[in-house]
C-alpha cells in the first residue's frame, strides 16, 4: 500500500451544492411526469422500452408459431409474417436494447457513478425521453393504419422497402422512417448528457481510470451512438424522400406491377453503405454497455477486482474505434466491388483481438474468486458463455467465403440472437436484479429469480443452438413457408416446431419475472442501502433510493479506484470509493 | 465513404490526443488517497454548455459529411446532370458572411462589457440570417420555376436536401440567439450573457464554415480538390 499524506484529506473544500443550483420539481406533474431528474427519466425509458420490447416479444410468439406449425394457423398471412419479423427485429435493437442501455441505464447510473448530482443538462434529458416516446408512438401507431407496418425487413433496403407488393407501403414506411428520424432527434439530445456528464461533472477524485467499466462502456457506446445514427438519419431522410416525393436517391429504373416506374439511376448499394455504417456501430452500441455492466457485476459477486482493469479499458476503446471501420462485412453479397470483402473481413476478425481480451479478463477475474451464484451473477455468467458462443459463429461469417453460402440463412439468424439478442438481454436481466433494490429499497425474490434465469438461460440454448443446424442445412430466413423441398428433410421441419415450443415456454416464463418486479416492489425483503457490499458509488448514497440530488447536502469525494474488493489486510472485503485513506489504514491497524 | 473515413480519422486523433492527456496508463488499483495527488484526469475547464455544444457539433458535422459522402457517391452514376447555380446564392452567401461578422462583433462585445455593441451584433446577426433564410427561399422558387424541379435530376434533389438541411440547421440557431436576445432584453448581467453570446457565434461560424463547403460541392468547384487529393492517394 502506498503512503499517503493526510494533511491532503482536510484542504479539499466541503462540496455542498447552493440550492440555486438544483431544479426543483413543484408539483406532481413535474415529479414524476414532466421531471428532470435523471432517475425518473430513467425508469420512464425503461418501462416504455420495455412496453414496446413486450409487443417484440409477442410479434415472435407469432413468427414461432408460422415457423413451427406452417398451414395450422389461418390468423397469420405471408404479409403479416414479413410485417412481424420487421417490426420484431426494429423494436428488440433500437427501441428496446439501444434505448434501456443508454436512455434506461445510462441516465440511471451515470450520475450515481461518477458522483453528480444530476445530468447536466436536466431540460433537455427531459426532451430527450418525450421525443423518445413520441417515436414509439408513432412506430406503434403503424400497426393501426391502413396496410399496416412496413415489411421491408428490419434493413428497410430499397428498393423493395416502397414498392407496392411490399406490406406497409402506403403508410408503414412512411411512419417507420419518420419513427427513426424523431429517435434519433431524442437520442441526440440525451447522448449529449451522458458525454458532458461524464467528461464535466465527475465528483473530485474520480479520475476517469477510477470510473467504473459501466460508466466506460456506456460512455464509448454513447460517443459511437452521436457518430453512428447520423447515418441512419440520412438513410432516412432521403428513402423517405424517395418515397413522398419522387427523387432517385436509391431507386433504380425498374418496372413495377408492369409498368415502368417514375425512378431511375439511384443506388440501392449506397443505402446498403449509409444503412450499415449506422448499423455495425449499432451491434457495439448495444454490446459496450453491456460488456461494462457485466465486468462489474462479475467483480462484485466474485468479490475480487477486475483482472486487467486497463486492459478493459483500452479493449473498450478499442472496440469502438475498429467498430466504424467493418461494416461492409454486412454486404459481402450485395454487389460490392468483391475485393472489398478482404478488407472488412480483416478489419472485423481484427475486432476479436480486444474482444478476446475482455473475455480472458472476465475469466480470469472469476479464477479463485469467492463467487457468489446470485441471480445477478448467474446471468453474468450466462452472459459470457452466450457471447463466446455467439462471437465464435462471427468468426465465420466474418470471412468472406465462409459467409457467402450462409448468407441469409438462419444461421445468421442464430448467430446475431445469440450474440446480441441473448448475450445483451442476459445482461439487462441480470444488471436489474442487480440494481432494482437501489432503486425500489427492496430485494427481488430469490427463488423466482434462479427459476427465471433457468429457464431463460437453457431454454435460449434449445431454441437457438438447433437453429444453427437448419442454416447450415440451407434453411432460408425470412420465408413464410419452406414448401416442399429436396435439400430441407422433414427432420428440419420437426426440429422447427421443437424450436417454436421452447420459445413459446421462454417467452412466456419471462410473465414469472414480470411478477417478480411486480410483487417485490410491494412485498420484496428490504434491501437497505448497499445489499451486495459493493464498492461504486451509487451504493453509498445517503438514501436507497436515492433522493432528489443524490448525495444530500455534500458531493462524496473519492478516494480509489472501484475494485477495492478482498484487499488482503481490510477489515471488510469491500472497501468503497469514498472512504478515506486513513480509515482504512486504522482498521488494518486494528486489526493487525 | 471516404470524406467519413477522413472525417473519423479527425476525430480520432482529437480523441486520441485527449485520451492521451488522461493517464490512462495510471494503475488506479496502486493510486490511494485524495484528488490532487495524482496530476491529471480532472475534468475539463470548459463550461459544461460549451462542451454540450462541440459534441452536437461533432454530430451536425459528421450529418453533413455522410450527406456529402452520399453526394459524391450519387454522383458517378451515368444520370447526373448539375443545376446552373443560380447566381442568388453568392449575394446569400456574402449575408451570411455579414451575420457571422456581427455575431463576433457581439460576442467582442461582451469581452469589453458593452451591452449596447451586444444588443446590436445580436440583432444584425439574427436579421441577416432571417435574410439569407429568405434569399434560400427565393433561390429555391427561382430553379423551380425554371424547371429544376426536386425529383427531376439527383443533382437537383441533392440541391434541395443539403440546402434545406442547411437551413433548418440555422433555424435552429435562431432559436437559440432568440433565447439569446430575449436573455439580454430583459436585462441580465453582461457576464452571463457573455457564455450565452460565445456560444451563439460559435454556432453562426460553424453554420458558415458548413454553407462554405456545400457551396463548393454545388457549384462543382471542389471537384479539382477531390481530383487532386484522389490523385495523391493513388
Amino acid at each position: 500500500m502506498v503512503d499517503i499524506p493526510y494533511e491532503g484529506i482536510r484542504s479539499i473544500p466541503p462540496a455542498e451544492v447552493p440550492d440555486v443550483e438544483l431544479y426543483h420539481p413543484r408539483s406532481w406533474w413535474t415529479r414524476y411526469v414532466f421531471s428532470q431528474d435523471a432517475k425518473v427519466i430513467a425508469i420512464q425509458y425503461s418501462l416504455t422500452a420495455s412496453a414496446i420490447g413486450l409487443v417484440a416479444l409477442v410479434l415472435s410468439w407469432l413468427m414461432r408459431l408460422q415457423l413451427g406449425f406452417p398451414g395450422t394457423f389461418s390468423f397469420i398471412d405471408a404479409n403479416q409474417y414479413l410485417q412481424f419479423i420487421t417490426m420484431h427485429g426494429m423494436i428488440m435493437v433500437i427501441y428496446l436494447l439501444t434505448a434501456l442501455f443508454l436512455g434506461g441505464f445510462g441516465n440511471y447510473l451515470i450520475p450515481l457513478m461518477v458522483g453528480a448530482r444530476d445530468m447536466v443538462f436536466p431540460y433537455v434529458n427531459m426532451l430527450s425521453y418525450w421525443v423518445y416516446l413520441l417515436a414509439v408512438l408513432v412506430l406503434a401507431s403503424t400497426f393501426f393504419v391502413p396496410g399496416g407496418p412496413t415489411g421491408a425487413g428490419w434493413t428497410l433496403y430499397p428498393p423493395q422497402a416502397i414498392l407496392s407488393g411490399t406490406p406497409g407501403q402506403d403508410w408503414g414506411i412512411i411512419l417507420m422512417m419518420s419513427s427513426l428520424i424523431l429517435f434519433i432527434i431524442g437520442f441526440t439530445m440525451g447522448g449529449l448528457n451522458y458525454v458532458v456528464t461524464v467528461l464535466q461533472a465527475r465528483t473530485r477524485g474520480m479520475t476517469l481510470m477510477r470510473l467504473p467499466l459501466t460508466v466506460w462502456g456506456i460512455f464509448t457506446a454513447t460517443v459511437m451512438a452521436l457518430l453512428a445514427f447520423p447515418a441512419l438519419f440520412v438513410a432516412s431522410v432521403m428513402l423517405l424522400l424517395d418515397r413522398l416525393l419522387g427523387t432517385s436517391f436509391f431507386m433504380p429504373s425498374l418496372v413495377e406491377m408492369g409498368t415502368l416506374s417514375k425512378y431511375g439511376g439511384g443506388s440501392p448499394l449506397l443505402f446498403q453503405h449509409l444503412f450499415w455504417f449506422f448499423g455495425h456501430p449499432e451491434v457495439y452500441i448495444v454490446a459496450l454497455p453491456a460488456f461494462g455492466i457485466v465486468s462489474d457485476l462479475i467483480s462484485t459477486h466474485a468479490r475480487k477486482n477486475i483482472f486487467g482493469y486497463r486492459m478493459m479499458v483500452w479493449a473498450i476503446v478499442a472496440i469502438g474505434a475498429l467498430s466504424f471501420v467493418v461494416w461492409a462485412h454486412h454486404m459481402y453479397v450485395s454487389g460490392m466491388f468483391p475485393q472489398f470483402g478482404y478488407f472488412f473481413a480483416t478489419t472485423t476478425l481484427i475486432i476479436a483481438i480486444p474482444t478476446a481480451i475482455k473475455v480472458y479478463n472476465w475469466v480470469l477475474t472469476l479464477w479463485r474468486g469467492d463467487i457468489h451464484l446470485t441471480v445477478p451473477m448467474l446471468f453474468a455468467l450466462g452472459f459470457i458463455i452466450t457471447f463466446v458462443n455467439g462471437g465464435l459463429t462471427g468468426l465465420f461469417l466474418g470471412n468472406v467465403v465462409v459467409d457467402v453460402p450462409l448468407s441469409d440463412t438462419m444461421f445468421v439468424v442464430a448467430h446475431f440472437h445469440m450474440v446480441m439478442g441473448v448475450a445483451p438481454i442476459m445482461v439487462v436481466l441480470g444488471a436489474i436484479y442487480h440494481w432494482y433494490p437501489k432503486v425500489t429499497g427492496r430485494m427481488l425474490n430469490d427463488a423466482l429469480g434462479k427459476f427465471h434465469f433457468w429457464v431463460t438461460f437453457l431454454g435460449a440454448y434449445l431454441i437457438f443452438f438447433p437453429m444453427h443446424y437448419l442454416g447450415l442445412l440451407g434453411v432460408p430466413r425470412r420465408y413464410f413457408e419452406l414448401g416442399d423441398t429436396t435439400f430441407i428433410p422433414s427432420s428440419a421441419h420437426s426440429l422447427n416446431a421443437f424450436i417454436s415450443v421452447v420459445a413459446l415456454t421462454v417467452g412466456f416464463s419471462q410473465m414469472v419475472f414480470l411478477f417478480n418486479l411486480a410483487w417485490s416492489l410491494f412485498k420484496g425483503e428490504a434491501s437497505g442501502g448497499n445489499p451486495w457490499r459493493a464498492t461504486t458509488l451509487e451504493w453509498q448514497t445517503p438514501e436507497t433510493p436515492p433522493g432528489h440530488g443524490n448525495w444530500g447536502k455534500e458531493l462524496p469525494v473519492v478516494y480509489r479506484w472501484a475494485y477495492d474488493y478482498s484487499v488482503p489486510g481490510a477489515a471488510e472485503d469491500f472497501i468503497p470509493q469514498n472512504q478515506p485513506p486513513r480509515a482504512t489504514q486504522l482498521i488494518q491497524g486494528a486489526a493487525s | 465513404m471516404s470524406a467519413v473515413i477522413l472525417f473519423l480519422a479527425v476525430l480520432v486523433v482529437i480523441a486520441g490526443w485527449w485520451l492521451s492527456q488522461q493517464r490512462l496508463t495510471a494503475k488506479p488499483w496502486l493510486e490511494e488517497g485524495p484528488a490532487g495527488d495524482f496530476p491529471g484526469g480532472d475534468a475539463m475547464t470548459w463550461p459544461a454548455a460549451k462542451l454540450g455544444l462541440g459534441v452536437f457539433l461533432a454530430v451536425a458535422s459528421a450529418l453533413f459529411v455522410l450527406f456529402i459522402s452520399a453526394y459524391s457517391m450519387r454522383m458517378s452514376v451515368a444520370d447526373w446532370r448539375p443545376l446552373p447555380v443560380p447566381r442568388l446564392l453568392w449575394v446569400n452567401t456574402g449575408v451570411l458572411v455579414l451575420s457571422s461578422v456581427a455575431l463576433q462583433w457581439s460576442y467582442l462585445a461582451a469581452r469589453r462589457h458593452d451591452a449596447e455593441g451586444i444588443t446590436i451584433g445580436l440583432l444584425a446577426g439574427g436579421a441577416s440570417a432571417v435574410i439569407f433564410l429568405a434569399g434560400q427561399l427565393l433561390a429555391w422558387q427561382r430553379l423551380a420555376a425554371a424547371g429544376y424541379l426536386v425529383a427531376s435530376n439527383p443533382a437537383n434533389s441533392f440541391f434541395y436536401v443539403l440546402t434545406a438541411v442547411h437551413g433548418l440547421h440555422l433555424t435552429g440557431g435562431l432559436v437559440a440567439l432568440g433565447r439569446t436576445s430575449a436573455k439580454m432584453w430583459r436585462g441580465a448581467e453582461i457576464a452571463d450573457m457573455r457564455l450565452s453570446v460565445e456560444l451563439c457565434a460559435i454556432y453562426w461560424h460553424f453554420l458558415l464554415l458548413v454553407w462554405l463547403v456545400l457551396l463548393g460541392l454545388l457549384t462543382g468547384w471542389t471537384d479539382d480538390f477531390v481530383n487532386i487529393c484522389r490523385q495523391l492517394l493513388s
